[in-house]
């Protein structure tokens, strides 16, 4: 599938475009199919997002996952400090 | 070629600037414009004839224009300089203090926001010399 | 050390207004993020893989405890209790908030600090050897001409749109701590035969996917023409370097491309041309700088006698301390690189307790090492138990100093947008091996330098063993160096061969100082061995 992320213009956190928004959970991520390009520039252009691109992922059990380490470690924080994860799951494994 | 949003001198040249290639056989010519990667100094035998010269900001992240107007009033050039193009505010005080005195962005400022961006500086680091400000440190040591 | 006149102090406060109007213009969207992009730069503001990250300045390394303190204090109130010193001698956040931003700003000018073109297109953060000012093999403190050069690049009008970024290194001893000839120019401060001090230049130096070690461009630059000079090389490259290929835009490639002859002999023609235009400031002005820099009031002749009964304590002492010009003192490092940790990371309690520390027993004074550790410059050898008792207790008494577990590395993966491959995990696993093996300690001298890209923040070309991240196929590769160094004796390291994952490059380095420690001679350090018998049979003991 293919998601949406991007960081928050104000906070910079990283966020996941949910359909109708930014969400700070990956799991909220919705596959987004020919109108991508449209909705990035519509969200920079109103300022709710920072940054946003477009990249795959698959649906796992355990949620969505993204397809390169680059975005699975944006979506569960640095290996080295999971301490600092919004998400108490995460772990080493589940992002490499 | 727009008029200058921003003046510094009593009022704009208006002949029509040529391009620097078209320049040297032109020898009526008293404007001229130079883009960022020709050589200032091909204009200094005949800075006596120029009443403008235009340096270009195809992009406001290429700064050779501002090497190229600190080059012409280093030389002693004293007509108009005008940068244009694709121009920020957040240029305007370092295009004074290069010795620019006429600047015509592509899209219009905001006369109020390019009003602080002017006086951004209360002081400077540096003698550019052009720009007449003094730097610190000759404020420093009483020069 | 320097502290602001009511000029300096205004300057800096118009910068953080200035920023506070950009960052306001940004949020309501009248500045798009392709024009804030450069701005936000200039004041260390970059957007990376979690959220904004902040670089601030340390101005050639040094910092006095108020500002480190604080330093400390924003780790906490505007980011997640830390921060990681950078092989650039400054500090960055990367948990920051742009909204946030134009009040930190305002907090370090407070204590006179700043983010001031510590990324961007610009002059950086002019650095120094760590040591300055305390060390008995400089011919002279080189940090007021830092500070010189300092003022000088601060705002440049000329020089805020270059081609690529453009780091100044000064230093004044011929033991180079500061990896002077990696930058894109590097001065070594010089007395000429009359005794004279000037400035050697050296330009074109750098890292990165291209790397060159700089050569001398000139060997003696008079101090009443130092700011002239710098202004020739930048104006030459700001009009003639590439512009039209990001990876060729650095200075280095100016240099080589032009020749070292063509492009020395247009700076001199510009040099010419400047010196008439009264740009320089006055030696005065240089003696103002200088009189920040006078000595601490040292007590004289102190013994330089030192219980070193306790073995813990002895170890300390030979790794990490250095000595220093005054009898009775000595410069002590403080490791940012415990046994399985993050180089370069500190807590904000662990910033405080320095900055607190120093207050104690280094007058004042810290310095950030291009290395990423800190160092009390100033330690009086009667207080330096009680110092390392102090450190012991916070965890910040790793004896390791330029060992193998003293590792450099870049954020890599874990951080920053732009790396193909994470380098902390890399270092944690080698820290662990050769502290777990005992190998540490044998194998004496050996840096480690680890980048998560080609890039090269890491510095793994000037490592004695250097690691390159790559992003092969989707999955992290290591590809291993050999035989760089960032010294007086700078050399550039050569790959081995083909990369390794995260757990092959470990074993890969297990292998490579084995042999080291087999075939050493007398007084050897690893790159010693490794330059006389070449790379072959370390590639055969890896490969073959």
């Amino acid at each position: 599938m293919k998601i949406i992320t991007g960081n928050d213009l104000k906070s910079g956190a990283v966020t996941w475009w949910d359909g109708k928004g930014w969400s700070l959970s990956v799991n909220d991520a919705v596959e987004v199919a020919d109108d991508a390009a449209a909705i990035i520039a519509g969200e920079e252009a109103t300022r709710r997002v920072n940054g946003a691109y477009i990249i795959d992922a698959e649906k796992t059990d355990a949620g969505i996952r993204p397809a390169h380490i680059k975005e699975r470690i944006r979506a569960l924080g640095p290996t080295v400090r999971l301490d600092l994860s919004l998400d108490p799951s995460a772990t080493p494994d589940r992002v490499l | 070629m727009a008029d200058p949003q921003f003046l510094f001198r009593d009022e704009a040249a208006s002949a029509p600037a040529v391009a620097l290639s078209a320049f040297g056989e032109d020898t009526n010519a008293t404007a001229v414009r130079i883009e960022p990667g020709e050589d200032a100094r091909a204009l200094l035998p005949h800075l006596d004839r120029l009443s403008l010269v235009e340096v270009t900001f195809p992009a406001f992240t290429d700064g050779r224009g501002f090497s190229s107007a600190r080059i012409l009033r280093e030389a002693g050039y004293t007509g108009e300089l005008r940068a244009t193009g694709d121009i920020g505010v957040d240029m305007l005080s370092h295009l004074r203090r290069v010795g620019f005195d006429a600047i015509a962005p592509a899209t219009p400022l905001d006369p109020a926001e390019a009003e602080t961006a002017f006086n951004t500086w209360p002081e400077v680091y540096q003698a550019t010399v052009v720009d007449g400000r003094k730097p610190i440190w000759a404020l420093r040591h009483g020069l | 050390m320097y502290s602001y006149d009511h000029y300096d102090q205004a300057m800096v406060d118009a910068r953080v207004a200035e920023f506070r109007d950009q960052t306001r213009r940004r949020i309501e969207g009248t500045l798009s993020e392709e024009k804030f992009r450069p701005l936000r730069l200039q004041n260390g503001l970059y957007l990376q893989l979690h959220a904004y990250m902040l670089r601030v300045a340390v101005p050639y390394g040094t910092l006095s405890s108020a500002q480190m303190k604080v330093l400390g204090d924003i780790a906490d109130k505007y980011d997640r209790g830390y921060g990681h010193f950078t092989t650039r001698q400054n500090i960055q956040y990367n948990w920051i908030k742009l909204e946030d931003t134009p009040d930190i700003l305002a907090d370090l000018a407070k204590v006179e600090m700043h983010a001031i073109q510590t990324s961007g297109n610009c002059i950086r953060n002019i650095s120094s050897d760590q040591y300055a000012g305390a060390t008995p093999d400089e011919i002279i403190d080189p940090r007021p001409y830092a500070e010189l050069l300092r003022q000088w690049s601060s705002f440049h009008p000329e020089f805020l749109a270059l081609p690529r970024k453009f780091k100044i290194c000064v230093i004044a001893s011929d033991t180079d701590r500061a990896a002077m000839k990696l930058h894109d120019i590097g001065i070594q401060m010089v007395k000429n035969d009359a005794g004279e001090v000037g400035c050697a230049f050296y330009v074109g130096g750098g890292m990165g996917r291209t790397p060159f070690i700089a050569p001398q461009i000139k060997a003696f630059v008079p101090l009443d023409q130092l700011i002239t000079y710098a202004e020739a090389c930048l104006r030459v490259y700001n009009r003639y370097g590439r512009r039209d290929n990001k990876y060729k835009a650095r200075i280095k490639i100016l240099v080589h491309e032009l020749g070292l002859d063509e492009y020395s002999r247009q700076v001199e023609e510009e040099f010419a041309h400047l010196l008439n235009q009264d740009i320089e400031p006055p030696l005065a002005e240089l003696e103002r700088i200088k009189a920040h820099f006078a000595d601490p009031a040292f007590e004289q002749g102190l013994s330089d006698d030192l219980d070193l009964s306790n073995p813990k304590f002895a170890r300390w002492v030979k790794a990490n301390t250095a000595p220093h010009k005054v009898p009775g003192y000595t410069i002590a490092t403080i490791s940012l690189k415990p046994v399985g940790g993050i180089p370069g990371d500190a807590s904000a309690d662990q910033i405080r307790l320095m900055a607190d520390l120093a207050k104690d027993y280094s007058f004042d004074e810290l310095r950030v090492t291009h290395a990423q550790n800190i160092v009390l410059p100033h330690v009086k050898k009667a207080d330096l138990f009680v110092l390392w008792e102090k450190l012991v207790a916070a965890d910040l008494a790793t004896a390791n100093l330029n060992a193998i577990t003293d590792i450099i590395a870049c954020p890599g993966l874990d951080y920053c947008s732009l790396a193909n491959a994470r380098s902390i995990p890399v270092a944690q696993k080698i820290s662990q091996r050769f502290t777990d093996n005992g190998k540490e300690e044998t194998l004496g001298e050996l840096k480690l330098k680890i980048s998560g890209c080609i890039n090269a923040c890491g510095h793994h070309h000037a490592g004695h063993i250097g690691i390159l991240g790559v992003d092969r196929k989707g999955t992290e590769n290591y590809q291993l160096l050999l035989g760089g160094s960032e010294g007086a004796d700078t050399s550039l390291g050569q790959i081995t061969g083909p990369g390794f994952n995260e757990d092959g490059i470990v074993d890969a380095i297990d292998k490579v100082t084995d042999f080291y420690l087999a075939e050493r001679q007398e007084g050897e350090r690893f790159l010693d061995t490794y330059r006389r018998l070449g790379m072959a049979p370390f590639k055969e003991v890896i490969y073959g």
